[in-house]
């Protein structure tokens, strides 16, 4: 077949409420012909009749009415096509109540239309829906400055209302790639030329969004895959040990040589797994995939896996950020929060405030420490652990995080830069007043009894007299039931009670797997015959 | 993403990364197979996620008014691909003839009751579960009782308008209610997965499938579906499966994949909704009334 696949792509169309969106959703929909036939002259009939003043919004209505009921059915898009493109816009309301779902439909759009009402001016949510695309990675912005027919089609008023925005994002670092003047409900300056507009020699809107490109592929960025889980599923003897995780960025061979951050343990990539698909030596980005690696490392969720040949990620406990809060209770100092970054979770707190990126033009001042809900900020955060990850500057995917307060996702970021870790030990000090085994009573020891050693099974048939004795755990138990045994043991030691575990012959990785588990109490290991009658005479009956 | 990925690969990178996440971040976790095409779909993928395994419980809600050929393909299936294959039911209900088809209740009492009822029940572990033993290949009563607090379901944002304002993880409070208005944001693919105790999150891999998508992909990857949805002479076929006494048939011609795929492009269905066999949805408030309530 030799059809061109017209390409598809997602925009979203924002702005403040009531400068315009659904009537340049409309226009473009009505002009570019993507509309069922008959449609608007309907809605134009039916507000004669009823004697109201038409309005594209009832258009956009009376769609999503008769999507509700059944045939494209889908009320958070809408598709129109051009001559060179499908696009489908993703519904991102205006109203600042909404901003969640702002942010959410943004979120996924490649490209952005934001409306700006000529009359009205820049207005709080043209700059929080202009620095939140930027913040969100949508680089390719479009700005239409709307209702021109109401200022006469001045040439100044559009003019004064591009170098105010002009200035204003180029402080967040932002720059719109045109400024475009209609009138959406005449129809003024929507598809070609507007004779009412003679001074203005840029394209008109669908040509401006026409002009969107789609984004580069990041094949040939650097290797980034966050680590989702390591799968060892045992069931009709599969022995594979799978690294999981989706390619973010790059491409991965079969015989690189893969460090993984922050732990900075290393291994080759010895193959690429799939199932039902064809074998692969290669993986780039976009790809869910799984590698096996030639030696057996305990990695796990957190990790960052980049290529030993390539400019590694970067690894902190203290970050430089912006952040945007769409939480009801603020942003403040000296609460414990959770950051997710690809698949690292750690604890975070909010360290300082450089600067506020305010909406409302009061000034950017840091006299506050909370960062309120809407509100922008440039802020410093300490982890309670170290994680990989890259400034957006250089690698975006890597660079963006959730804030998550009390079980909900409260707060979006991305990280400028790493810093060093001055506030460390001030940090450690109030970290130990509140971990666990500081509160409770000594830890209990966990002993390990591993192996098919026969005296193991007297030993521990003896001491199960005395103490707890988990297991036996086989082989072949996998990773879920190896989690599930050091999680009791954990909670068993820590209530200050010495516990024991039966085990078959592990492998190294199983056995690494538990004493990282475990690391915060104390573990001997008993494998020999000569080390289980220890054992059992020190702590038997 | 790569410029070697179309449109199904990256539909089918997303899910497995959706998988991924809720087997990663749920301990007790389940997953809807109404043996239907779009969870079957969804399980083919759970087996690309977990390199032909699949970890997770499949829970099957059977109203024992489901066409009987279901039933066997399941049982079939969960064998031959060793699944941990658990049904629950509305056990009462059924003992004492109170349904729709005993002109008992009305369509959308009838779905509520053997739909709605059994699935909330059968999560939280209040009513029991039965889990196939694959050395006999029948059920027995599951000793697994605790509440699933994720629950993978194959929703479709296309389907119908409720669905189309889902995130792909979505929070369900104790009732297993739904708060449409009052959503989580979602973005860069970081999705709820913390909640609070008695609160469990919905999970939807395959959100931005449509129906064309799902049937281009059973046909691109040879997955083994079940025959009601192909014409087998008559002239007639299911497009969509559910309890027999609900479900039409629709006419056509379709008499396997790469028909229904070249139907759904040019034919006749191009432009009729996929749930316009389904008889409840016709019922006042339909779907959206159901799904608040805890329906999938």
């Amino acid at each position: 077949m030799t059809t061109i696949e017209k390409t598809r792509m997602d925009i979203v169309i924002v702005g403040h409420v009531d400068h315009g969106k659904s009537t340049v959703i409309g226009r473009l929909l009505a002009d570019t012909g993507s509309l069922p036939e008959g449609k608007l002259e309907s809605i134009r009939e039916y507000c004669a009749r009823n004697a109201r003043p038409f309005e594209y919004a009832f258009l956009l209505d009376a769609l999503k009415d008769e999507q509700a009921q059944g045939i494209t059915i889908d009320t958070a898009r809408t598709f129109f096509k051009s001559s060179t493109r499908d696009y489908v816009i993703i519904d991102a309301p205006g109203h600042i109540e909404f901003l969640k779902n702002m942010v959410t439909g943004a979120a996924r759009a490649e490209a952005a239309v934001l409306v700006i009402d000529a009359k009205e001016g820049i207005q709080e949510n043209s700059k929080r829906h202009g620095y939140l695309l930027s913040m969100l990675g949508i680089k390719q912005i479009v700005v239409a400055v709307n209702k021109m027919d109401l200022v006469d089609y001045s040439r100044e008023a559009f003019e004064n209302i591009r170098d105010e925005y002009v200035a204003f994002l180029a402080r967040i670092g932002a720059t719109p790639r045109f400024f475009v003047p209609i009138a959406a409900f005449p129809g003024e300056g929507m598809i070609g030329p507007s004779d009412k507009m003679p001074w203005y020699k840029g394209p008109d809107l669908l040509a401006a969004v026409d002009a969107f490109e789609k984004a580069p592929p990041k094949d040939n960025q650097p290797f980034r895959l966050p680590v989702q889980d390591v799968y060892k599923f045992t069931a009709r003897g599969d022995d594979r040990r799978i690294t999981t995780g989706r390619v973010e960025s790059g491409t991965l061979r079969v015989g690189d040589k893969v460090i993984f951050y922050p732990s900075l343990k290393s291994s080759t990539v010895k193959t690429i797994e799939a199932f039902s698909a064809p074998v692969r030596t290669s993986i780039e980005a976009g790809y869910s995939t799984g590698v096996t690696l030639s030696s057996q490392l305990y990695v796990g969720r957190g990790e960052l896996m980049a290529r030993a040949d390539e400019t590694p990620p970067q690894v902190a406990d203290r970050v430089r950020a912006n952040v945007f809060w769409m939480g009801r209770a603020p942003l403040r100092m000296g609460k414990d929060y959770l950051l997710k970054l690809g698949s690292a979770k750690v604890t975070a707190r909010l360290e300082r405030i450089n600067y506020k990126i305010d909406a409302s033009e009061s000034g950017g001042d840091a006299t506050t420490d909370l960062v309120e809900r809407h509100d922008v900020a440039d802020v410093v955060l300490v982890l309670r652990k170290a994680i990989a990850f890259d400034p957006t500057s250089l690698l975006e995917a890597t660079g963006r995080f959730v804030i998550v307060d009390d079980y909900e996702i409260a707060g979006g970021g991305i990280i400028r830069e790493g810093l060093a870790d001055e506030a460390r030990k001030a940090a450690e000090a109030e970290r130990v007043g509140t971990t666990l085994w500081a509160r409770e009573a000594k830890p209990g020891t966990v002993v390990f009894l591993a192996g098919d050693e026969p005296a193991l099974d007297g030993a521990a048939d003896l001491l199960r007299a005395k103490h707890p004795v988990l297991g036996p755990l086989k082989a072949d138990a996998g990773a879920d039931g190896l989690a599930a045994l050091a999680d009791t043991l954990f909670h068993v030691a820590t209530a200050g009670i010495t516990v024991f575990a039966r085990l078959d012959d592990l492998d190294e990785y199983d056995v690494e797997s538990l004493d990282v588990r475990l690391a915060s109490v104390p573990r001997r290991w008993v494998r020999t015959a000569d080390e289980a009658a220890q054992v059992a005479k020190e702590l038997g009956a | 993403m790569s410029q070697s990925q179309d449109h199904l690969d990256q539909l089918e990178n997303q899910s497995v990364y959706i998988l991924r996440e809720a087997y990663a971040n749920f301990k007790n976790l389940a997953m809807l197979w109404s043996i239907g095409k779009d969870s079957t779909v969804l399980l083919w993928l759970a087996r690309k996620a977990f390199f032909g395994h699949v970890p997770i419980t499949l829970v099957h809600i059977d109203t024992s008014y489901k066409i009987p050929a279901m039933i066997e393909y399941r049982d079939r299936v969960a064998l031959e691909w060793n699944l941990n294959m658990v049904y629950g039911q509305n056990k009462d209900v059924l003992a004492s003839g109170e349904t729709f088809p005993n002109g008992k209740l009305t369509r959308l009492q009838c779905c509520k009751a053997l739909k709605t009822d059994a699935l909330r029940n059968t999560l939280s572990g209040a009513w029991p579960r039965y889990r196939m033993n694959h050395t006999t290949g029948m059920y027995e009563p599951d000793t697994n009782t605790d509440p699933y607090t994720g629950v993978i379901v194959g929703a479709r944002a296309d389907e119908e308008g409720s669905r189309s304002k889902e995130r792909y993880f979505s929070p369900r409070d104790k009732n297993s209610e739904w708060d449409v208005g009052d959503q989580p944001p979602e973005l860069w693919n970081q999705f709820k997965t913390d909640f609070a105790p008695g609160t469990h999150v919905r999970v939807h891999p395959l959100l931005d499938w449509t129906e064309l998508n799902i049937w281009e992909y059973i046909e691109r990857e040879n997955i083994p579906i079940i025959d009601l949805y192909f014409n087998k002479g008559d002239g007639k076929r299911y497009r969509s499966l559910g309890c027999a006494p609900c479900t039409g048939m629709v006419d056509s011609e379709a008499r396997n994949v790469s028909e229904i795929v070249e139907e759904l492009k040019t034919g006749k269905f191009a432009n009729i909704a996929e749930r316009s066999g389904r008889a409840q949805d016709k019922e006042d408030g339909g779907l959206e009334t159901l799904r608040r309530d805890g329906y999938m």
